[in-house]
């Protein structure tokens, strides 16, 4: 069976949804499937760190990892360096390799979006340059999924200044 | 030699049995990993910015109801034995104690205790906020440690990412930066031989197991 999305790869999820009593089922490859932020159950088993670094270095289907001497502009660590110690230099490396850790977290965590404690909403400059970050954010996803690239790369400018 | 009697219970409150369940839970622990935004995690940073950050944090524990009179120790300043005997007592971890194999204290390394509660200082995080209860006390000891999260996070500024959560040095840890682990001794399932299938149960719903001996 192939997926309902890509109509490319092969389904290997199946998603039941019931919404006022509609049932409706996808069929949905890994890839579509992480799209669309539906993980697969063994996607979060727990798995050393190791070989989760290990297979991003050999999987053909990851997204392409940045090269190992692509330094981050703050700390100056590069991708290898993680590879080698399993440890990031500095905020800022969440950003610069966020391709990368963006699938690494999906991969040990389920998921990339923290639904505990928000810190910034304690303070409340924070919690308003949050909430403008967040739009400025969909705005983004919206150019880009429109073609849009003057006007992404624009909004990617603001977020960067805004963080 | 470091002066333990400046902690009311000799930094051992945890293993006087007064706890939940204590007859087969010895202790509970919580941690949150926090760092700083605006300093770089601590693997690369260096000796200046890791006194830095004690300063910050020192500042903010003193004016902050729960670690307001805490007693610091400075591991970097402290003997092996001394070190030792801080780790044996489940206050610092073996890497901040230096203890690990090939392993060395590192500058700035320091430990902000107040009765139940802490700060481990330039460990792999900047902060290790930790409770350590007697028993099996998961709600009390995630309500201290995230009254404590709340006080500092009022007067530092923390890294946090609007997706991705608290950011820590290592991925395994980002989100919530939270580990909670109780310490147990099952005699009786050992003399039986049924361990192993216990411990093997474990992973299949989640949850890891480490031996103390």
């Amino acid at each position: 069976m192939s997926c309902d999305q890509c109509r490319e790869r092969e389904a290997v999820i199946h998603l039941t949804q019931i919404v006022n009593e509609q049932v409706t089922t996808l069929h949905l490859c890994e890839k579509c499937a992480a799209e669309k932020g539906v993980d697969s159950p063994g996607a979060a088993v727990k798995t050393p760190l190791g070989s989760f670094l290990a297979e991003m270095t050999k999987g053909a289907e990851q997204p392409p990892a940045p090269r190992s001497t692509d330094a981050c502009g703050r700390c100056g660590a590069t991708f290898q360096d993680f590879r080698e110690t399993g440890r990031l230099g500095c905020s800022d490396c969440y950003r610069t390799f966020e391709l990368p850790l963006r699938d690494l977290l999906r991969r040990l965590h389920g998921s990339t979006h923290h639904l505990g404690e928000r810190y910034a909403e304690r303070d409340p400059v924070a919690a308003v340059q949050g909430a403008r970050t967040a739009e400025l954010r969909e705005q983004l996803r919206l150019a880009v999924e429109a073609e849009n690239f003057e006007l992404a790369a624009e909004l990617r400018d603001r977020l960067r200044v805004l963080e | 030699m470091i002066d333990l009697s400046l902690l009311t219970d000799g930094g051992v409150g945890w293993l006087d049995a007064s706890g939940p369940s204590s007859h087969l839970v010895l202790s509970t622990r919580i941690r949150l990993a926090r760092n700083l935004a605006g300093h770089i995690f601590q693997g690369r940073n260096s000796e200046t910015e890791r006194e830095e950050i004690l300063e910050s944090v020192e500042g903010a524990a003193r004016e902050s109801v729960l670690l307001r009179r805490a007693t610091r120790y400075r591991l970097d300043r402290l003997d092996r034995i001394d070190r030792q005997l801080l780790h044996e007592r489940h206050l610092v971890s073996k890497e901040l104690a230096g203890l690990e194999a090939e392993g060395r204290v590192r500058s700035g390394a320091s430990i902000l205790i107040q009765e139940r509660i802490g700060v481990m200082l330039n460990e792999e995080d900047h902060l290790r906020i930790q409770g350590l209860h007697s028993g099996f006390a998961l709600d009390e000891t995630y309500a201290e440690v995230d009254r404590l999260d709340t006080e500092l996070g009022q007067r530092l500024a923390f890294a946090f990412h609007s997706e991705f959560g608290y950011l820590t040095s290592c991925p395994t840890n980002v989100g919530t930066g939270l580990r909670a682990s109780v310490l147990i001794h099952l005699p009786g399932l050992v003399l039986t031989k049924e361990i192993s299938k216990v411990l093997q149960g474990l992973a299949q719903v989640g949850l890891t197991h480490r031996g103390l001996w």
